[in-house]
């Protein structure tokens, strides 16, 4: 068997997106949906960074019981906007922004999103958000919570509360455009024969997540307006000395926030499962059951806001009620892990990067979410809510489920979007540098929190330092697993072996044009008369090079 | 067998029965990311209704705390909203929902070609539109005068509700609870309709121009798609705001 | 979509009715129906308003089920919001009725 790239692609040139036009303006007013995902990598990259520095600083103060780096105002400063850059500014865009933008359109055969321009104008509104937001931080910082709960920030905070909530109703319009062209895309520019279901799980679970920020983010965006006027201008709304009820603050904030994790979640669900079937070599076990769970934790996401309000003074039967959801919101989550695990029986299973992180995410998400079915239990929750306990709860989910499935999609996808292979050996290394860290970092905080450890405070008795030196030390090693393939993706950029078209031989449409792709993704519409994750059968396969045989002029 | 799989993995190679060679740079507003320009009208057909329900939503949250605070304080809600004019709100109430019918028969002139009849449709919605903001401009003085504007945010002229009438059972202070639910939606609608405003009138412009016609209007059905929102919204706002207590007033 | 051109008698009962609608509206305002009545026929005849213009000026009856479903969801949802807000408040004696 030749160890040779056989695939004809259709370009025989070697023009693509990220050569077609140079120049700055080409980048600024692009309409490529490619070079707009792009700009958004490199922005949420250095939100992330932003919110890492603010994440070390905490893990540095609680390395001992007392208040020695930071006062206690700081300290709060440092908790709330390490939230909010991190959920608003990293999180909710991060797979749907950057993999999303550059694959959805691939993925079902189309040239573009159904409103480029629009794709652009939700970068720059982005931009805008994060500057408001930078703001913010420099000019005092915010100090209420990334929940910005009442009366607290209306009447007493003294920080920068309206510029920070500016910034992210801001940044929600973008958020609402890009659920938008989404939606509108998958709907009306799918290519011929690609029918709903013969999409990849990746564009069910993005067309889910839209579907959540459509509907979700509106609230926020009112609520923050509500929030802003009644600091502003003293209405009463949420003040109870004016007839107001601050747990009004509450319902409508979280009836967003909650279907906003699942817009973090679904988009890094939507990777895996196309990392778990293609790293087997082997169809999705249940594809429907998968598609439709994504709809289901889109729809039952809006059901449980209340949740996050039993102890909040809600009315014991209305938290009955969200109880009884909250559990059930786990189900479709539960069959997409059962899915992914049967996926792997009998698989042809290779261990490279992509897949290390997907596994991972299986194991870590499995923990988070089953930790959120303690929480759902009300007599439970009273015990643990505001300790630790929930805090590595969705640590649990954000970073060792989105994070990592975010890392395993970008390695997987690096080839196609840069042309470039990453280096294996320092990917599969910095895969486990990561898993290792992040437990050590996270695991703990179970315990702590269990034991009665509050969060949001930064001192604490003698007794729980042991488990907070043994959580920092984790950081450390997370932070280094996280800068590694920093290091590395950029220098694949310019050092890395040039990728084949089809580096990992695989069916998906995306893989079936070159890397990186040409402007209009392919040369002629194709038309799709295949299912999702066709594999040949085993004896056919051959085995392929990843690297382009630069020898070998391609027909 | 080898050359299975590479049929198979050729599929694309042998399926290009849509491509470049089909495609006319046909109709002048056909983008170039649409195959033609049904899907392309199907697109912003159906993008302008994804942003309508963002839209619903929006005001969903504002109606949520009409809808608390207006059951917990009845009589304060219904004094406070006996004293907005309801003359002034009947008339906005008819000038939108007419410019809600000069705004479809705008679309309809578009469609069956007649332009002069589109062009003063869409004039006709216009003016009916800055009509209804100069009554509502007015209505916002009234309150101005009346030292009813909420909270401080006319520093010099603090919230007073002196002037209003109160039924039994209601306390001053939730009076002014309404008006600044009545200041946030109205104010919230007014800066609908302003961009609703700026819409059309580029619309307008590019009627004059002569860009829309029977085989291309799109644009000006979805931007009556977004007016005849803004109209359902006050269609609710105006008995839930002004028809609040008026059978208690007696 | 085949493209439906809605004639122009149909705009005109449309708006007929929505005169009327608005009339019967300040009519019912102004009289004192028992108990919650009024709030009630208030927001029926809105209803009634919203609904012609959607399916007559908005097209929908002439349109996709798709545009159908997507729109009847914008009202579902909301209906998710005030629903649950709602088991809250109505259980905690917030209401002064």
């Amino acid at each position: 068997m030749k160890a040779m790239e056989t695939f004809v692609t259709p370009t025989p040139s070697r023009v693509n997106y990220l050569n077609a036009t140079y120049g700055l303006k080409s980048w600024l007013l692009t309409k490529d949906h490619k070079r707009i995902a792009l700009l958004y990598l490199g922005s949420i990259s250095f939100f992330f960074l932003i919110g890492g520095l603010y994440a070390m600083a905490i893990r540095i103060e609680l390395l001992t019981p007392q208040a020695d780096l930071l006062q206690s105002t700081t300290y709060n400063k440092v908790f709330t906007q390490h939230g909010i850059i991190m959920v608003f500014f990293f999180l909710i865009p991060s797979i749907p922004a950057t993999l999303g933008n550059f694959l959805v359109p691939m993925m079902i055969g189309a040239k573009d999103l159904a409103f480029p321009r629009i794709n652009l104008l939700s970068w720059y509104i982005y931009m805008l958000g994060g500057i408001v937001t930078i703001y913010a931080l420099l000019a005092g910082g915010i100090d209420t919570g990334w929940t910005f709960y009442t009366p607290f920030s209306t009447s007493f905070s003294n920080s920068y509360v309206v510029a920070a909530g500016l910034g992210i109703f801001i940044s929600g319009f973008s958020s609402i455009l890009t659920g938008l062209n989404f939606i509108v895309t998958i709907h009306t520019m799918r290519a011929p024969g690609m029918t709903w279901f013969r999409m990849p799980l990746f564009i069910w679970s993005h067309y889910a997540t839209s579907l959540v920020m459509i509907l979700g983010t509106p609230v926020i965006a009112i609520t923050i307006l509500l929030l802003a006027f009644e600091r502003l201008a003293h209405i009463g709304i949420f003040d109870p000395a004016a007839g107001g009820d601050p747990v009004l603050f509450q319902h409508l904030f979280w009836f967003y926030s909650h279907p906003a994790v699942y817009i973090m979640v679904l988009p890094g669900m939507g990777v895996v499962s196309e990392l778990i079937a293609n790293f087997s070599r082997k169809n999705i076990f249940g594809y429907s059951f998968v598609a439709f769970s994504s709809l289901a934790i889109a729809v039952f996401g809006f059901l449980v806001w209340g949740h996050h309000l039993f102890v909040a003074s809600q009315s014991v039967y209305a938290g009955m009620i969200f109880s009884f959801l909250s559990f059930a919101v786990a189900i479709p989550s539960a069959i997409k892990v059962f899915n992914w695990t049967a996926t792997l029986y009998k698989g042809s299973i290779s261990y490279d990067t992509p897949m290390l992180y997907a596994l991972g995410f299986i194991g870590l998400f499995t923990v988070g979410g089953m930790t959120g079915l303690f929480l759902a239990a009300l007599a439970v929750d009273v015990h643990v809510s505001d300790t630790y306990f929930i805090v590595a709860h969705f640590h649990y989910i954000m970073v060792g489920g989105t994070l990592l499935a975010y890392l395993g999609g970008l390695h997987y996808w690096w080839p196609k979007i840069s042309g470039r292979m990453y280096p294996e050996g320092w990917g599969r290394f910095s895969a486990l540098v990561v898993f290792v860290g992040f437990n050590l970092t996270f695991l703990p905080q179970f315990v702590l929190g269990y034991m009665g450890m509050p969060r949001r405070y930064h001192v604490y008795p003698p007794e729980f330092q042991v488990l907070h030196v043994l959580s920092s030390a984790g950081a450390s090693i997370l932070g280094i697993g996280l800068l590694i393939p920093l290091l590395y993706l950029i220098w694949s950029m310019r050092y890395g072996k040039i990728a084949a078209s089809n580096p990992w031989n695989l069916p998906g449409l995306e893989w079936q044009t070159s890397s990186p792709p040409p402007t209009e993704n392919f040369e002629l519409t194709p038309v799709v008369t295949w299912e999702a994750y066709e594999f040949a059968p085993a004896e056919e396969i051959q085995v392929v090079g990843k690297f382009r045989d630069t020898s070998v002029e391609e027909v | 067998m080898p050359v299975r799989r590479k049929e198979s993995r050729n599929k694309l190679a042998e399926s290009y029965t849509i491509g470049h060679e089909n495609e006319e740079h046909g109709h002048p507003a056909l983008q170039h990311h649409f195959e033609n320009m049904e899907q392309q009208r199907e697109a912003s057909t159906l993008g302008m209704w994804v942003f309508l329900v963002t839209e619903i939503m929006f005001f969903g949250g504002m109606f949520l705390a009409y809808t608390l605070y207006r059951s917990k304080y009845p009589e304060a809600f219904a004094s406070a909203s006996n004293h907005l004019d309801l003359k002034l709100g009947a008339i906005n109430t008819v000038v939108l929902i007419l410019s809600s019918f000069t705004m479809a028969m705008a679309v309809y002139s578009t469609q069956i070609g007649k332009r002069r009849n589109q062009i003063i449709s869409l004039v006709l919605t216009l003016l009916l539109g800055i009509t209804f903001l100069g009554i509502k401009a007015v209505e916002y003085h009234q309150k101005y005068v009346d030292h009813l504007i909420p909270g401080r945010l006319i520093p010099l002229r603090p919230f007073d509700a002196s002037g209003v009438h109160l039924l039994p059972g209601a306390a001053k202070q939730n009076v002014e609870m309404f008006y600044w639910i009545y200041f946030a939606m109205t104010g919230m609608h007014a800066v609908h309709m302003i961009i609703g405003i700026g819409l059309i009138s580029v619309i307008l412009f590019l009627s004059w121009r002569g860009r829309y016609g029977p085989e291309y209007h799109n644009p000006v059905e979805v931007s009556g798609l977004y007016w005849h929102f803004v109209d359902i919204v006050w269609i609710f706002l105006f008995p839930l705001l002004y028809l609040l207590g008026r059978h208690l007033e007696h | 979509m085949s493209e439906h051109i809605v004639p122009v008698r149909v705009y005109l009962a449309i708006f007929a009715a929505l005169m009327l609608g608005t009339a019967i509206t300040i009519w019912a305002g102004l009289q004192d129906f028992p108990g919650p009545l009024n709030v009630i026929i208030a927001l029926t005849i809105a209803v009634i308003k919203a609904t012609l213009v959607v399916l007559y000026f908005m097209h929908v009856r002439y349109s996709s089920r798709l545009i159908w479903v997507i729109f009847a969801s914008a009202l579902f949802w909301m209906g998710i919001l005030f629903a649950l807000t709602l088991s809250d408040y109505w259980t905690r004696s917030w209401f002064s009725l």
